[in-house]
């Protein structure tokens, strides 16, 4: 084999912004991610400091409605689906036994046009107004009528351009997990993380484009004049709602999926046990994807959908309950007999099961149409939703960043300030929101920018924003250990919690670029286990050793969103007045948005011209990566 | 690690209990958990059966967890490796089944009351019927059967079914009286919801928007006023008087000139914005400053002071709103406002 | 392992599939085109949502559609599906230049179908059938749009694979191209087949 190609490799900050390597781009999710969660949980602080007082005027209301459609965009799209990622990238091709993804470029796009499409949507706050007609940016509210600043055409093109950055890691995960586990991985092998990111992955495949088309078309309604949503011209609202829950409901068993896979993973570790009753749990994650998408309309059973409609919705959606509570039960019986070891990662783990299912028998009372009609945008389901997402992924999310830290930094988390972490956010979490169930039921709709003295919702929304600051606190201690831990040296061995049981904690810590000096033979689920039982220490290789044939890093994934971010402005301020200059015309012809894409398709261009040929790394290197072993 | 989580679990409980104790189920004119009509009441109880289940649900997961979390946690120094157990298929047909039979017993209800509530009361020539249409940020209620309109204060008799046909004027908004009767979006176009509701207690309940319609989203309360059907029967009667104007012939041209553009009282002026027959004899000015004679908080006051607040600086009030910032003096605003408030209806 | 392996040796009967990236590329873009069909089912169904919503004095589909040139445009692009096919037999067998020479026709009556279409909407828009007009006209030009930038987009591949197969002949690497390009081409026609009964057969009855 010819190996005459240069070795492209880059440093310093050069290597960030061109990297292909998935476990790279996945701490380039984690620390976006995070950032985005950081603002998203700061607008959520404004939030409740505005509420924590009857008739408080702490914020005006229009921009407490900007900071809730922002806290809650924020949140879905731009913190928690790239935590995910975060975590899917830097773990399951390592679990598969993979040395990359299955289309290491495109995973650099998914990432950029996430980045992209997350800046520009937070652009908007300091270009004349957030979006302010909620996430879920109900017609007509956000059409151009109600609606004439330009924060929901920011809301509409950042989310099409993050949107692309999700559908392409979902076909991306789906093709790796087909196509590239190591020998011997059969499906039913599998980790059941890399399972939930599996389902999550065609979940996202089947959920985006549909919110796709609904943002181009109200796109096409606020920038083109179109009618979609306008019901003036025979545009239909109501359709706007179908098509963003037909989206929205798959989204959230998006959200939850791989965080039911990091506890499956982190209970049976820190239990030093078998995941209890795997195939069930397999059957539950997938019929949970299949169902996700026959219960959409369960968001709008006060929209007037008839009662066939309401009845068959409601039963669709109870029947979720069921694959769910088989994994509830799974997990304690996982424990069940096992040897459990507390670490903030199955601190997290523990409390999440009991979180979880308060948020899914709220799931349940809710879907009871008729007592719908009072639960509906009132405060209670603010409870549920906050109980699934932040109960259930969030703590998820918590517990897979503290297990996995030393396989993505080499470093383990301090534990001591992890527990402050997990019990201040423990606590004020349940704070924040047990409360809000008692709100709702006594009459408080969402969305509300104040309340009237004398109604009996001075005292839980105290309780409330109490809850929150407590959060606030625990976040810090979290953003605290982050600092100190890295200042401290990389030591983390291969298998730091000395109970891992899948093939992520066979290599090194951080993994190498390679991931697997030699792909594994796998003998049975969870595979490092199996070895460890009949007394290795090691897989069994599946090849002999040799050079490693590696993706060559790309500026033009780069490129490629920032083509985009500009065409999303170009589209945006293609209308207005702006005389009669040079940059009326400009911006009146599309200039700038054509400008824009043309960067983006001269990427595409130059990537199907050019071919990737890539480059070897030499077997010397490897064996001087292992060190003394070889 | 082991007693605080027995801590937590045994001092939540009890602090949320105390919580509770001390704001009771809420205002009875307001919240969903002391219904004070049939339909509420059926919500209720259907929200009782859910909550029980999922209580023992509950209660059953926390049972295990804690008593999992406790048994088997890991010595210091122990080294065993516990028994890998697969699975255990009699329990999870357990607790496969065990689900099931629960949403069946949930569903059952579920499923009746669904169709129960659809009802249409819309051509019952007994039921009083009513068009609610919602505005950014007010509410207007057509009597089509008896010729009347008002705003913000539904009107109703105690001994009918009321039956709502709701629609929206602008963007989306819910109509939502808690304590009656549950809610209904209101949809732009020629997609009318219906809904219906008794109210058998007379006395006056709360309303509100409950779909994010703009900046005053939460400002747009409404008030349900139940009285027996002869008062209704005046009710109506006293709304279809004609009505006397200012005798102040100065006041009189500024009314016709600066409210009646918009506004309608009785047979005069022009229904556009709120109709302000018996303003003074509402519960509430701009649906949320609310009128009393005894003051306690930020948004109370005199009919005629809270008419004043209003007229003075109505985006102040309710950001967003449409009424104006009227040019008028204070002199004159406060005529106004006096003779507004003493627009009462007898009934 | 390495996307060069073959390139040296003889073609395998399935070049597309011959290397890891290869077979990649196929799933990857099956899956793609799963995504794919969602977003056009999405559009059909706001289309249908919103088809009567013609509005007063308006053309509604019945007055607007020329069955004919859209018939001939439906023509066109079925058989365009029909030496795609072609192209990708003559790949399988290893005669590149008649590939080369189906693919060519591909494109041709892929900006036939084009040139149609642009002829088409430029009437309705004549006849006061805009894209402001109605729901109705929105929706359509979105669905029939959509599709027509998807033809655009994939006359433009194409043609760009062709260039590239003359500068570097048929190897593991350009073969899968070649290949998902067909399997794109495809997809187009599907979609195709559904927007001429759905938009323009049923606009015609009723």
């Amino acid at each position: 084999m010819a190996h005459g190609h240069k070795v492209k490799r880059y440093s310093g900050l050069k290597d960030w912004l061109t990297t292909v390597d998935h476990k790279k781009i996945g701490i380039l999710y984690l620390l976006s991610g995070g950032f985005f969660f950081l603002v998203g949980g700061l607008e959520a602080l404004l939030i409740r400091i505005q509420l924590w007082k009857p008739l408080n005027d702490f914020v005006a209301a229009h921009t407490f409605n900007e900071l809730l459609t922002m806290h809650g965009t924020t949140m879905i799209f731009l913190a928690a689906m790239p935590m995910i990622f975060a975590l899917m990238n830097a773990i399951v091709p390592l679990q598969i036994g993979a040395r990359d993804v299955a289309f290491p470029f495109v995973n650099a796009i998914g990432f950029w046009t996430f980045f992209a499409g997350g800046v520009l949507l937070n652009v908007s706050w300091f270009a004349g107004g957030a979006p302010d007609a909620g996430w879920t940016a109900y017609a007509p509210l956000s059409t151009a009528t109600y609606s004439s600043t330009h924060g929901l055409d920011y809301y509409v093109i950042g989310l099409q351009i993050a949107g692309i950055g999700t559908l392409v890691g979902g076909i991306n995960f789906l093709a790796t997990i087909i196509n590239m586990r190591a020998p011997g991985m059969s499906f039913m092998r599998m980790p059941m993380f890399t399972w939930t990111a599996f389902i999550t992955s065609a979940l996202i495949l089947f959920a985006f484009p549909a919110l796709t088309v609904g943002l181009v078309a109200m796109m096409f309604d606020r920038v083109f004049s179109a009618n979609f949503f306008e019901p003036t011209n025979g545009g239909n609202a109501v359709l706007w709602e179908h098509i963003f829950w037909i989206f929205g409901h798959p989204e959230v068993y998006i959200l939850i999926l791989p965080a039911f896979g990091v506890i499956s993973e982190v209970i049976s570790t820190f239990s030093r046990k078998r995941l209890f009753g795997y195939s069930s749990m397999v059957f539950a994650t997938v019929l949970i994807g299949f169902l996700g998408f026959m219960v959409w309309a369960h968001h709008m059973f006060t929209t007037g959908l008839g009662p066939v409609a309401n009845a068959l919705f409601s039963i669709a959606t109870m029947l979720i309950a069921v694959p769910t509570g088989i994994k509830i039960f799974n997990w304690l019986f996982t424990m069940w007999g096992g040897s459990i070891r507390f670490t903030t990662a199955n601190l997290f783990a523990v409390g999440f099961v009991p979180t979880f299912v308060m948020g899914g028998v709220t799931g349940v009372m809710l879907a009871a149409a008729p007592a719908d009609f009072q639960y509906h945008d009132s405060y209670f389901v603010v409870a549920h939703f906050h109980y699934v997402i932040v109960g259930g992924l969030i703590l998820g999310l918590f517990s897979g960043l503290f297990y996995w830290w030393p396989k993505m930094f080499g470093r383990m988390l301090n534990e001591t300030l992890g527990k402050i972490f997990f019990w201040l956010f423990f606590i004020g979490f349940h704070l924040t929101f047990f409360v809000q169930h008692f709100l709702g039921l006594m009459g408080m709709p969402r969305r509300v920018w104040t309340y009237l003295d004398g109604l009996g919702f001075n005292n839980l929304n105290l309780i409330s924003t109490i809850g929150a600051m407590t959060m606030g606190l625990g976040t810090i201690v979290f953003l605290i250990n982050i600092v100190v831990t890295s200042a401290k040296p990389r030591n983390a061995s291969n298998d730091p919690w000395e109970d891992g049981r899948t093939l992520e904690w066979t290599i090194p810590s951080p993994a190498p670029e390679y991931n697997f000096a030699q792909t594994p033979l796998v003998r049975g689920y969870d595979a490092f286990w199996k070895e460890k039982m009949e007394g290795k220490t090691e897989m069994v290789p599946a090849e002999p050793l040799g050079p490693i044939h590696m993706p060559s890093p790309s500026s033009l994934p780069l490129f490629m969103s920032i083509g985009l971010f500009i065409a999303g402005l170009g589209f945006m301020y293609a209308k207005g007045d702006y005389g009669t200059g040079a940059w009326a015309w400009i911006l009146h012809h599309h200039i700038v948005a054509i400008f824009g894409l043309a960067i983006t398709l001269t990427c595409m261009f130059l990537r199907s011209v050019f071919d990737d040929h890539g480059f070897h790394i030499e077997t010397d290197e490897i064996l001087r990566d292992k060190g003394v072993k070889a | 690690m082991m007693n605080r989580w027995h801590v937590l679990k045994r001092v939540m409980p009890l602090l949320v209990g105390m919580v509770l104790l001390l704001s009771g189920c809420g205002r009875a004119d307001l919240s969903t958990l002391r219904p004070q009509g049939p339909v509420a009441e059926e919500q209720f109880g259907l929200m009782k059966l859910t909550i029980t289940i999922m209580v023992v649900v509950v209660l059953i997961v926390f049972a295990i967890a804690v008593y999992v979390i406790v048994r088997y946690r890991r010595r210091p120094g122990d080294k065993s490796i516990p028994v890998q157990v697969e699975g255990n298929h009699k329990l999870e047909i357990i607790w496969t089944v065990i689900p099931i039979v629960l949403l069946i017993i949930l569903g059952v209800p579920t499923v009746k009351s669904v169709f129960g509530l659809a009802k249409d009361y819309t051509h019952d020539p007994k039921a009083i019927q009513v068009h609610v249409t919602a505005h950014q940020y007010w509410w207007e209620f057509e009597y089509p059967n008896l010729g009347v309109k008002t705003a913000q204060e539904l009107i109703i008799p105690n001994d009918a079914v009321i039956s709502v046909e709701a629609k929206t004027a602008d963007v989306l908004h819910s109509f939502w009286i808690p304590s009656l009767a549950g809610k209904t979006d209101t949809n732009p176009g020629g997609n009318v919801n219906t809904m219906y509701f008794e109210a058998p207690k007379t006395g006056v309940y709360l309303g509100k928007c409950a779909e994010l319609c703009g900046p005053s989203h939460s400002l747009m309360d409404f008030k349900v006023k139940v009285v027996d059907r002869a008062s209704f029967d005046r009710w109506v009667a006293a709304m279809k008087n004609p009505v006397q104007l200012p005798d102040d012939q100065q006041v009189a041209d500024l009314l016709n000139k600066q409210c009646l553009s918009c506004h309608a009282i009785g047979d005069k002026g022009v229904q556009l914005y709120p109709n302000l027959t018996g303003i003074g004899s509402r519960q509430a000015v701009a649906g949320i400053l609310v009128n009393t004679d005894d003051p306690k908080y930020k948004n109370e006051g005199s009919v005629e002071d809270n008419l004043k607040r209003w007229i003075k600086d109505p985006q102040a009030v309710k950001p967003g709103t449409q009424m104006p910032k009227v040019d008028l003096t204070d002199d004159q605003i406060d005529a106004i406002a006096k003779y507004l408030a003493g627009l009462k209806l007898e009934y | 392992m390495s996307g060069h392996a073959h390139v040296d040796g003889k073609l395998p009967h399935e070049p597309e599939k011959a290397t890891l990236e290869g077979r990649n590329k196929v799933l990857g873009f099956w899956l793609f085109l799963g995504g794919e069909t969602v977003l056009f089912g999405t559009l059909f169904s706001a289309f249908l949502a919103l088809r009567h919503q013609v509005g007063d004095g308006n053309p509604t589909a019945n007055e607007l559609f020329e069955l004919p040139t859209v018939a001939l445009a439906t023509f066109i692009l079925l058989t365009s599906s029909l030496t795609s096919v072609f192209a990708i037999q003559s790949m399988h067998t290893n005669k590149v230049k008649s590939m080369l020479w189906w693919l060519v026709i591909t494109v041709i009556f892929g900006l036939a179908f084009l040139g149609l279409e642009i002829y088409e909407f430029n009437n309705y828009v004549h006849e006061g059938h805009k894209f402001s007009t109605s729901a109705f006209s929105s929706s359509f030009y979105t669905l029939v749009g959509f599709h027509g930038a998807h033809v655009l987009f994939g006359v433009l591949w194409i043609s760009i694979l062709i260039a590239q197969v003359l500068k570097k002949g048929l190897n593991v690497v350009t073969a899968p191209k070649i290949y998902v390009a067909g399997m794109y081409w495809h997809f187009i026609d599907v979609v195709w087949v559904f927007i001429f009964t759905v938009v323009y057969l049923m606009g015609k009855v009723g």
